[in-house]
């Protein structure tokens, strides 16, 4: 019986179309309901933050751009300091550009570190690409980082010599960073497997080491660089200061670093150590071929995040007098015409730390994305 | 590894062979490593250590820290002991090491309360207001911490003076001079009713302790807070009121060129202390994030399922499990707030390393000077790690 009703029931109503759930569920509005307007309370914020976000954004192109100052002639700075408060005087920065970019380096000489930064630039992009991992990077490195260093100072291929105490801004920021990475990351390796190691001596002295710098502000160590250094070196023997501030740096990134290094060494699990000495292999082939290709891997990420802090720290060579982007950024405004225009000028170099160190956490970011990709289900 | 421990051949410690003179013997290898690093390594500080020698006695620099007994004649701008430019360097260095913890102490709690906000709106349903926690967490974090403070200095100096001052609130004043605060004037019965206040906080935390004890043994539940309510609000209140209840607000004025009266915060101690706490506030929003989504969904839903309420589920439930996640890095960040204060001299507010650099800059006495301020924050490091270890090994995982 009840077949039959069925059957004839399906045979006279006409199949329904399939229906679209509710306007209010679906698309923007949809969308809107869930994420923005779900509760009073959640609608409550979203229209606070909504005007508060709004109201700065106003706030800010206003000042920043339909009332700012985008250039005056010749220092003739009255026309923003009528308007102090009220519009920005970027006309700083379009005087100032080059001075931060560049600090005191010989003006006609600017493409030489214009040049360098480029480099710079290229080779970080390089060493980012996945396809590019292989030794022959390091030898990349090399040359790169020489070739910097004749670009720099000169002397020979006709370019004129350009003594260290005139270089600045932008180049010597990526100086000490890149430089400090290169070498702290070596120090870093042999201190994380140093502390890992059965000897005792070696052990204790790793341990020293990276607990005393870490225990200790930077500007301690810039200090020592910049006041103590020459007092250790025998008499007339002297380095100069962006190399003692080079060698704090490098000291201070690497037990940091070593760190990082040491998580990875520790995250691997024994059976690879086991295995390695297992197969009859040595320590220094043990560690080359099995240990490290594994453990590095492992911590690329934090790594990527350490040179994220490492980057941002060299701008504290300001505190010892060093020509950085910071100090060139903070000298700029130190001529009288141009005093109190801090905020634009501290706005364009915040732009360009922010662009480095931007990039840097997106890339890591998406590191950790693809190594982890194994693991997600 | 529980296994190997009961396998009974493991628990026979491998027979020792004797010492081969050969430098097959891995034994051997390792000495004769270790003599040669620890015998460089001795060598360069050695070396090191002649050279410094030398150079002070060509340079006539003296040592020791002889001078710390010395007139310091700096003048410090704000200072919580007294201190006037005729005290000893010693007591000029104190007066550095009590600014510093001052700044380090109040930016550990307000970044901890402004960073626990920003990482919980993170996770907010609300997608606007995730998305700005998002970019200010982006933002704040990928620029110089140094810079930060250099930007704000900047914005606080270019205030108006203090006769056109901003009034954001009636009796608070903004101006190029720093925040100007009405402040009680302290007086003994606020020294008592403090008092009495740490009293009947300690006295409820032992109350706590033993109503938990009693509800282990007889599951009854006991109320905490009508115990606390009255030992720690009505208790003080009590004791200010017996003492005749004094209150003069002290009202800072405009008198001629500056304010007089109320409570100052200079504008290098409010950059400082804005910069930290911003910079440090934006880590911590990443900590709480990510200790919140270690906790398993499954957790918050278990114990819905058991009945418990939302403040329950959280106190009992998630906050524990989160905690063991987020108390280690948060040591470190706390260890950084304490170490970037030190960028203050940068600003000019005068903690322990500006005054240990202005002393090493009269007396010449550098060695002696860096070793201060190490000494120093190798103690404040090493205070708060042991404090937080003593915390972390509380609330870590009991396993069997």
């Amino acid at each position: 019986m009840s077949d039959l009703t069925l059957e004839t029931s399906v045979a006279k109503v006409p199949e329904a179309a399939p229906r679209s759930p509710p306007a209010s569920q679906i698309g923007l509005v949809g969308w809107l309901r869930a994420n923005l307007f779900s509760s009073w309370l959640n609608s409550a914020v979203t229209l606070l933050v909504a005007y508060l976000v709004i109201r700065w954004i106003i706030g800010f192109v206003e000042w920043g751009i339909v009332n700012a100052v985008w250039s005056v002639p010749d220092n003739q700075t009255q026309a923003c300091r009528d308007l102090k408060g009220i519009g920005a005087c970027w006309a700083v920065v379009t005087e100032k550009h080059r001075f931060i970019l560049f600090g005191t380096y010989p003006y006609e000489e600017h493409w030489r570190p214009a040049l360098c930064i480029l480099l710079f630039i290229g080779l970080y992009v390089v060493s980012a690409m996945r396809r590019f991992w292989r030794k022959e990077l390091a030898l990349v490195w090399v040359v790169v980082l020489a070739a910097i260093g004749v670009l720099m100072w000169g002397g020979v291929l006709g370019l004129s010599y350009v003594p260290q105490e005139r270089w600045g801004g932008l180049v010597i920021t990526l100086i000490l960073a890149t430089f400090g990475l290169a070498f702290a990351f070596p120090l870093a390796i042999l201190v994380a497997l140093g502390r890992r190691s059965k000897l005792p001596a070696i052990k204790a002295i790793c341990v020293l080491y990276v607990e005393l710098i870490r225990g200790v502000p930077l500007i301690s160590l810039l200090f020592m660089a910049s006041v103590m250094f020459p007092l250790f070196l025998p008499e007339g023997m002297n380095i100069d200061k962006l190399l003692r501030a080079q060698i704090a740096i490098i000291l201070f990134a690497g037990a940091y670093l070593a760190e990082v290094v040491r998580g990875g060494l520790q995250a691997l699990s024994k059976g690879q150590y086991e295995a390695a000495d297992a197969l009859g292999l040595s320590y220094w082939q043990k560690t080359g071929l099995i240990i490290l290709p594994q453990a590095l891997r492992l911590v690329i990420p934090p790594l990527v995040n350490t040179f994220i802090g490492f980057f941002k720290d060299t701008s504290l060579v300001l505190i010892i007098g060093i020509f950085d982007l910071l100090t060139a950024g903070k000298t700029a405004i130190i001529e009288p015409a141009w005093q109190g225009f801090g905020v634009e000028v501290y706005l364009t170099v915040g732009a360009i730390y922010f662009v480095f160190c931007f990039a840097m956490s997106k890339y890591s970011q998406r590191l950790e994305a693809e190594f982890n990709r194994h693991r997600r289900r | 590894m529980s296994q190997s421990t009961t396998d009974p051949r493991m628990l026979r410690a491998p027979p020792k062979r004797p010492l081969r003179l050969s430098w097959s013997d891995e034994r051997v290898r390792g000495i004769v490593w270790q003599v040669l690093v620890v015998g460089l390594l001795g060598a360069v500080v050695w070396w090191l250590w002649s050279n410094t020698v030398h150079n002070l006695e060509v340079r006539r620099i003296a040592t020791g820290f002889g001078f710390l007994r010395r007139e310091a004649g700096l003048p410090i701008a704000e200072s919580l002991i007294e201190y006037n430019p005729t005290d000893t360097y010693l007591r000029a260095l104190m007066v550095g090491l009590l600014n510093t913890l001052k700044v380090a102490v109040v930016g550990i709690v307000l970044a901890t309360l402004l960073g626990t906000l920003v990482g919980i709106a993170r996770l907010s349903r609300n997608w606007l207001l995730a998305k700005l926690a998002a970019v200010y967490v982006e933002v704040i974090r990928d620029l110089p911490l140094l810079l930060q403070l250099l930007f704000w200095y900047a914005i606080l100096q270019s205030l108006p003076g203090p006769r056109q001052a901003m009034q954001p609130l009636s009796g608070i004043f903004l101006s190029n001079r720093g925040l100007k605060l009405p402040w009680v004037e302290w007086q003994d019965a606020h020294s008592f009713a403090l008092l009495a206040f740490l009293l009947g906080a300690v006295g409820t935390w032992l109350y706590r302790r033993t109503a938990l004890r009693k509800q282990m043994q007889d599951g009854q539940p006991r109320r905490v807070w009508p115990v606390a309510l009255g030992a720690m609000v009505a208790l003080p209140v009590l004791v200010w009121a017996a003492l005749g209840a004094p209150w003069t607000v002290d009202w800072p004025e405009l008198r001629g060129f500056n304010f007089r009266g109320g409570m100052t915060i200079s504008p290098e101690y409010f950059a400082l202390l804005l910069g930290l706490t911003l910079y440090t506030a934006g880590f911590i929003a990443e900590i709480v994030r990510a200790g919140i989504l270690a906790v398993p969904q499954g957790q918050w839903e278990a114990a819905q399922a058991l009945g418990l309420h939302p403040g329950q589920v959280l106190n009992r439930i998630v906050l524990p499990q989160a905690l063991r996640v987020i108390v280690p890095p948060m040591t470190s960040q706390y260890l950084n707030i304490t170490k970037n204060s030190s960028l203050a001299v940068a600003i000019g507010y005068q903690d322990i390393v500006s005054i240990a650099n202005t002393t090493l800059n009269q007396t010449g006495q550098a060695i002696e000077g860096i070793a201060i301020i190490m000494l120093v924050y190798l103690t404040i490091s090493l205070s708060i790690s042991l404090f937080m270890n003593w915390y972390n090994a509380r609330i870590a995982l009991v396993e069997r």
